[in-house]
């Protein structure tokens, strides 16, 4: 009898992937398409082992759905989350000893499918769980640490991505230490400025009547547009005002992407800081005032701790819209990992796009978790 | 005590109080009652100057309340509020110990005093220092409201309508609660409400207002027997006046001193309201009646009740 609709649903997506798509392809050179194994072809003798996991799974939608259920749905998910890349990995290597050096085994649509079905299927188990946003973080972490365990003990070196990885080393270290600068350069001066605007917004209705439109617009305008209508009236500062340019002002670069990022980032902050101070109860700030707080008193005491969840959770929109634009910054010289997504794309080297957008990704779900759990304290209240 | 001068209040074309001349006494317990939108909450708000007023000034203990720092004055007097208004974020005893943490009592010193205040409003201490609002009743949470106003031992509680919000027998108890504290303490109260009976309960002295006017203020046994205009008489009720009049009179009163009854006995200073209800549960028409230690007075019969 079907018990978990959900789950059921991800393994049928999961299964027509693995049969209807290949789990990884193999090309005797990085610029050619690659031939197709399937994951049938690409599993024999003990890696069939590593399929256990995901077996276990398919009898998850027919159980009863108890914790115990639920626990050993999460534990399997989690084990065949590092097994597919140790599949993957080992089925790369048995490929390589018998092809040429400049052959490349990539990564296949069904292994994604598979990975991401058995991600939400994680995370599904976790809901049902009732797990806490730090345990869910910490089960993140733990599939994410034995995965990284797996690249560092050899057993993804003939992945194509993974020699991508090797041949790009310090300039991928370099990229990703970048990306990251341009996201907190840009936040420092959205929080400096938004902060104060949302709360401004809060206090008078005209001047948000004003302010969001504005700030509306400025969404709807496309990145790459944004970034470069930058670039004229930058470049012009710069020839007009040399101390300017001897700052790093220029129509390209740090300069634009991170203006762009303000001008994009500045709507949730401004929105959620206006949006978290209106939801204070009227009451706790009628009585704050009646107990005889000063209005700076009810201010810090009052509005803003009861504000912060909700700036917290715009704070997290940012910062995760950051990540991702940061990396289109790159069209208009920023660096960062963009850099190298759009080198693999211009080069039709797709493992190479995939090193670059990766890490972007995994960027974002990360600062996503923990301003999570950032605003899951703030908002903690026994009971 | 506390003196309210030719005090109006207008916004635009409105005007909310209209003119207010009254003399609070200390250690009085007075109710302001009218209609919705007659203006008795604005008229408590600018007490401590929530609002400030259009004309007219306001005195306490003869100094003018303009010369003090509006917050210095509210952390002196204590203010209730029928929405209560706990902070959602802090638990009971940070709640509590609010105004204590604003005058800088050290944290010890808070404790204390709040440990003090939740006994006095019948909380167990230790079972609730540490929760937060939303783990409380409408009633405790009015009850921690309360202990709020009272932590910093104010020389006027202002309540605006503070138990108009919860339920009829929960309001009750409050009501005594508040009396009870009110005779300990000796603190001059001024109290919001809509509510006459809750006005005959509790106050020793009541004013009337209509459309930012003061009608009349007196002692509720004076409005209930000379009502000044019709619209006092309406608003004090004529359907059940004579149940009114009863219940701002006390057993002691109608005393028959010396008479034994037997069964029950009713406290002298119940009231005769009580008494009556009493007598119509108990199917008799006369209740024995004791004093305060229980020691017999005498009777109380029920012909005597519309003496």
């Amino acid at each position: 009898m079907l018990r978990n609709r959900v789950l059921l649903i991800l393994i049928v997506a999961g299964l027509l992937a693995s049969f209807g798509f290949a789990f990884v392809t193999h090309a005797p050179n990085r610029l050619v398409s690659g031939q197709p194994v399937s994951l049938i072809a690409a599993v024999d003798g003990t890696r069939l082992l590593a399929l256990l996991p995901g077996v276990i799974l398919l009898l998850g939608p027919f159980l009863p759905q108890r914790r115990t259920v639920h626990g050993v749905v999460a534990v399997s998910a989690m084990t065949f989350l590092v097994a597919l890349w140790w599949l993957a990995g080992t089925s790369a290597a048995s490929l390589a000893e018998s092809a040429s050096p400049a052959a490349r085994t990539s990564l296949g649509a069904a292994f994604w499918m598979l990975f991401v079905c058995t991600a939400l299927a994680l995370i599904d188990a976790a809901r049902r769980l009732g797990l806490s946003a730090a345990a869910g973080l910490l089960i993140g972490a733990a599939v994410g640490a034995a995965i990284a365990l797996l690249g560092v003990s050899g057993a993804l070196d003939q992945l194509s991505i993974v020699r991508e990885y090797a041949s790009q080393r310090d300039v991928f270290a370099d990229a990703v230490t970048r990306h990251i600068v341009i996201v907190l350069a840009a936040l420092v001066p959205t929080v400096i400025l938004g902060v104060p605007l949302g709360i401004l917004a809060h206090r008078r209705r005209r001047f948000a009547a004003g302010l969001f439109p504005i700030l509306n617009i400025v969404q709807t305008i496309p990145s790459i547009a944004l970034f470069g209508m930058l670039i004229a009236p930058l470049s012009g500062l710069a020839t007009i005002f040399p101390g300017l340019a001897a700052l790093g002002v220029s129509g390209i670069g740090l300069t634009p992407a991170i203006i762009a990022l303000v001008l994009y980032s500045l709507l949730p902050i401004v929105r959620n800081m206006a949006e978290g101070l209106a939801g204070v109860p009227s009451a706790a700030i009628e009585a704050a005032r009646g107990m005889g707080m000063s209005p700076r008193q009810v201010f810090w005491r009052v509005e803003l701790p009861l504000a912060l969840p909700v700036f917290l959770s715009g704070l997290r929109i940012t910062v995760v819209q950051a990540v991702g634009l940061a990396a289109v910054a790159a069209l208009i010289g920023a660096g960062g990992l963009g850099a190298i997504m759009f080198q693999g794309l211009f080069a039709s080297a797709l493992d190479l796009t995939l090193l670059g957008a990766l890490p972007v990704i995994l960027l974002a779900v990360m600062a996503d978790a923990f301003l999570r759990l950032l605003t899951a304290y703030a908002e903690r209240r026994p009971g | 005590m506390i003196e309210l001068d030719r005090l109006s209040k207008r916004y635009g074309a409105v005007t909310a109080v209209d003119d207010v001349s009254v003399t609070i006494g200390k250690g009085e317990f007075f109710a302001v009652i009218g209609p919705s939108g007659s203006g008795k909450s604005t008229m408590l708000k600018m007490i401590n100057r929530l609002i400030p007023w259009s004309a007219g000034s306001i005195r306490i203990n003869g100094e003018d309340i303009l010369r003090f720092r509006p917050e210095d004055l509210r952390r002196r007097m204590g203010y209730v509020i029928q929405s209560i208004g706990l902070f959602p974020h802090w638990t009971v005893e940070r709640n509590v110990g609010t105004v204590l943490e604003l005058l800088g009592w050290p944290r010890a010193k808070i404790r204390d005093r709040a440990t003090e205040l939740l006994g006095l409003l019948k909380l167990d201490p230790d079972r609730f220092r540490g929760k937060y609002p939303h783990q409380l009743s409408g009633g405790e949470q009015q009850r921690v409201g309360v202990a709020r106003a009272l932590a910093a031992g104010p020389d006027v509680l202002l309540m605006d309508e503070p138990f108009g919000a919860l339920d009829p027998v929960t309001r009750s108890t409050l009501q005594t609660e508040i009396a009870r504290i009110h005779r300990e303490s000796g603190t001059t109260i001024i109290f919001v409400t809509h509510d006459m009976d809750e006005a005959l309960k509790l106050a020793s002295r009541v004013a009337i207002l209509d459309h930012g006017r003061l009608v009349q203020t007196g002692t509720p046994l004076e409005l209930l027997t000379a009502p000044a205009t019709d619209f006092v008489r309406d608003f004090v009720g004529r359907e059940d006046y004579g149940i009114k009049l009863l219940s701002v009179e006390a057993v002691a009163s109608r005393l028959r001193a010396g008479e034994a009854v037997p069964g029950e006995p009713i406290a002298a200073s119940a009231s005769l309201r009580e008494a009556l209800s009493r007598m119509v549960t108990q199917g008799t028409d006369r209740l024995g009646v004791v004093d305060s230690d229980g020691r017999p007075l005498g009777a109380l019969h029920l012909a005597d009740l519309a003496r």
